[in-house]
């Protein structure tokens, strides 16, 4: 086995299956931990800067490739006239830009602030940094290999549903460009420290909350007790 | 009718000496950790001030509670359920670290370990969170007892509709007047807290009213400490949790008093069971601010009306709980003498703690301006009670605590109160009690009897007297059915494992 099917056939069932279980693990038993860890009580300025851009930023872009991958036809068919493409690459691109910048913002805001750096754990720079290469891989792709939402279709698409199938082809990846690979490698990283990082907090999204009731009443005896229930009408209010 | 029982609080303000006690109880059992060391779930205000954090009644600023909208819905101040996913990635509405205060301690080590020098050496004060000197600049209490109220003072909300003249008077030397305004939780019946939270993590208990964080469904997007009108849920930036007070729920349930109440120096805090009726929550919630106050007052249910007993069994409010409604000094103070309130009634949560609006100001003031002198002896008890508009606590501030800015209910409470004390004087300094003093009490639907059940509530309750706590019956809760051999020696409450942050 070449490093290269070692790293791109063997790696991502690797991260996944880690993901996958220690998350569950993690919310089985130590779901105190789970928490966006906000900062913002301790410094809200700079965080709006930063934390709206990048997270919308990553968001958007995130969705993109998750489109990419359920409906490539449908990119294909975006593409085929020039200027779709050329919207398409330029949002793409301005979206990574955007997210790029609150990135920026939030690593000098960690390390600027003395309250922040009291909250912030080595886990987090490694979270930071992880994203900060794969934002930087993206953009060179986006940059220097265009256009990637029209090679992206033929080549990593195949891939990561090849991945999905359980039947792995990193042939796709082989005559890849480097930023490309290290883009990919990026994103299984991300994957492994997942379920050990305030990362978790991304599955927590409570899109719930938009179709609950407002309020929430929790009783430790739901039931009334029997005997109420099957008390004679007449015997009403003795007491 | 959905009938449900509330752990319900009262705070009588006219015996509260604001020494604090009950802030340093509930710290030293609850928030004395890192991350909660601003967190003060009790803490006594200083009135006029701004309170704590600075300025929380303004809700234009931090956008707590519910309004009515103009088709006459009840809507989240906050946010609506989109908006609030929205906005989980940054709080627009969020108190900054800054109107609490940032948490000092001191060096005290330095008084011990300084070399030998010419000076005496000095604690100097440290951030609590980042652990470096720093200058002090406010603290809780900051404007103890009018401390700096040329800033906090000056900016009370509730001193909105306060005459100018009457507020000129109140920064006079001679003439100035404060109070003590002791706040927890509310646990509120239309919680905005709970509606607020997009992780479903806050709840109300259905038994005792109670609202809680489950610590472990939190995920730290700080939508309920900007949705809390009162402010009374912090963030605790170690944890990435929320947390509020828990109205002691482990020591009622075990029968004792919340530690604030328990050690409450002035005695003015009581509790009991109040029912109320579930299926109003929202229609009282949608009504125009001048029916709010009383509509919510009538929510509470007479736990002698068989027809209220039938229906909570029912719900399975067992008959331990009917008896201690019936026993409840806070009922008494609220429903059957109409003597306290609840604090903003018009943020529309409902909130369940009450309050018998201070008097003893009112007293000085007329003995201040010599009425006193020009007045028989027999005929003083009566002229003060009809100066009150004369307090030198204006009726209108704390018919904007209280009644919604009007001050009818706050002027028929402070007449009561007065009333009994008249009637208790003639009683046992005089030994008698004249027509008019019969007739005052006639005035204000009070007979003698009722006069001495105020009286003996109010000065001389026993802690039995003044905390009524029903069995809560644990053994027959859900938890009960798991293997308590799986909690041993853990941290209470359900843990597995220490809180610790996560990375
Ligand atoms: S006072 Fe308590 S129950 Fe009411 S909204 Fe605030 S935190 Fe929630
Ligand atoms: S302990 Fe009682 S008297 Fe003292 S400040 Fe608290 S509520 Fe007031």
């Amino acid at each position: 086995m070449s490093g290269n099917d070692l790293l791109f056939a063997v790696v991502p069932y690797v991260v996944l299956a880690l993901a996958i279980i220690v998350t569950i693990v993690r919310f089985r038993q130590a779901q105190f931990t789970v928490s966006s860890l906000s900062s913002q009580l301790l410094e809200s300025k700079k965080l709006y800067w930063g934390s709206i851009s990048f997270h919308w930023g990553l968001s958007l872009v995130l969705v993109g490739h998750l489109l990419a991958l359920l409906v490539p036809s449908g990119f294909e068919l975006w593409n085929g006239a020039p200027l779709r493409l050329y919207l398409l690459e330029f949002t793409g691109v301005a979206l990574g830009l955007w997210a790029a910048a609150g990135l920026i913002v939030l690593v000098i805001r960690r390390s600027t602030e003395p309250r922040v750096r009291r909250v912030t754990t080595p886990m987090d720079t490694v979270v930071m940094a992880i994203i900060g290469v794969q934002i930087f891989t993206g953009l060179w792709t986006a940059i220097a290999h265009r256009w990637g939402s029209f090679w992206g279709t033929e080549v990593m698409v195949p891939y990561v549903r090849s991945l999905l199938r359980f039947s792995p082809e990193p042939g796709f990846i082989d005559p890849l460009p480097f930023m490309v690979k290290v883009h990919v490698l990026a994103f299984f990283a991300f994957l492994a420290v997942f379920p050990f990082t305030r990362l978790v907090h991304i599955i927590t999204l409570p899109l719930q909350y938009l179709t609950r009731p407002w309020q929430k009443v929790v009783s430790v005896r739901d039931e009334p007790p029997a005997e109420y229930v099957t008390r004679d009408k007449n015997a009403r209010g003795v007491s | 009718m959905k009938v449900r029982a509330q752990m319900s609080m009262l705070f009588h303000m006219d015996k509260c000496i604001g020494c604090h006690t009950c802030s340093v109880a509930c710290k030293n059992l609850w928030t004395d950790r890192d991350g909660a060391e601003y967190m003060w779930w009790n803490n006594v205000e200083t009135r006029p001030g701004t309170g704590y954090p600075t300025g929380w009644e303004d809700q234009d600023h931090y956008k707590g509670g519910w309004k009515r909208d103009n088709k006459g819905r009840l809507k989240l101040t906050l946010h609506s359920k989109g908006g609030g996913v929205a906005k989980a990635f940054y709080n627009p509405s969020l108190p900054e670290l800054e109107d609490y205060y940032d948490p000092f301690t001191f060096r005290y080590g330095d008084l011990f370990g300084a070399p030998q020098g010419k000076h005496q050496p000095t604690a100097i004060p440290v951030s609590k969170i980042t652990g470096k000197p720093m200058e002090i600049n406010t603290g809780p209490n900051w404007d103890d007892d009018l401390g700096g109220s040329d800033i906090f003072a000056a900016n009370d909300l509730s001193m909105n509709g306060v005459d100018e003249s009457v507020r000129a008077q109140m920064e006079e030397i001679e003439r100035v007047v404060f109070n003590y305004l002791p706040r927890i939780c509310n646990h509120c019946l239309n919680p905005a807290c709970v509606a607020a939270c997009p992780s479903g993590a806050i709840y109300k208990r259905g038994e005792d009213g109670v609202v809680l964080v489950n610590e472990d469904k939190c995920r730290g997007w700080r939508m309920c400490v900007s949705g809390c009108p009162y402010k009374k849920v912090y963030y605790n930036w170690d944890s990435g949790k929320s947390e509020k007070c828990i109205l002691c729920f482990p020591r009622m349930e075990t029968g004792q008093a919340p530690a604030c109440a328990h050690s409450c120096v002035g005695r003015i805090r009581y509790m009991g069971v109040m029912l109320y009726d579930a299926d109003q929550i929202e229609a009282v919630g949608s009504l125009p601010d001048d029916e709010l106050l009383d509509a919510q007052l009538n929510m509470i249910l007479d736990p002698n009306d068989p027809e209220v007993i039938a229906a909570a069994r029912l719900a399975g409010i067992d008959d331990d709980w009917l008896d201690a409604a019936r026993r409840s000094p806070v009922y008494r103070f609220v429903k059957e003498w109409g003597m306290a309130f609840p604090l903003h009634p018009e943020f529309r949560t409902e909130a369940m703690m009450f309050y018998v609006p201070p008097l003893s100001p009112v007293m000085s003031v007329i003995e201040d301006d010599l009425i006193k002198l020009d007045l028989p002896d027999e005929r003083q008890d009566f002229e003060l009670l009809e100066e009150l508009e004369k307090a030198r606590l204006p009726l209108e501030y704390l018919a904007n605590l209280f009644t919604i800015g009007d001050v009818e209910p706050i002027k028929r409470v402070l007449r009561t109160m007065l009333a009994v004390r008249t009637f208790k004087r003639r009683q046992s300094v005089d030994g008698t009690l004249d027509d008019a003093t019969l007739e005052m009490l006639a005035d204000l639907d009070l007979t003698p009897f009722k006069a001495e059940q105020i009286y003996r509530l109010t000065t001389t309750p026993t802690m039995d007297d003044r905390f009524v706590f029903p069995p809560y019956h644990r053994e027959m809760s859900l938890e009960e059915l798991g293997d308590p051999i799986k909690a041993k020696g853990g941290m209470g409450f359900g843990y597995r494992r220490g809180p610790e942050r996560g990375a």
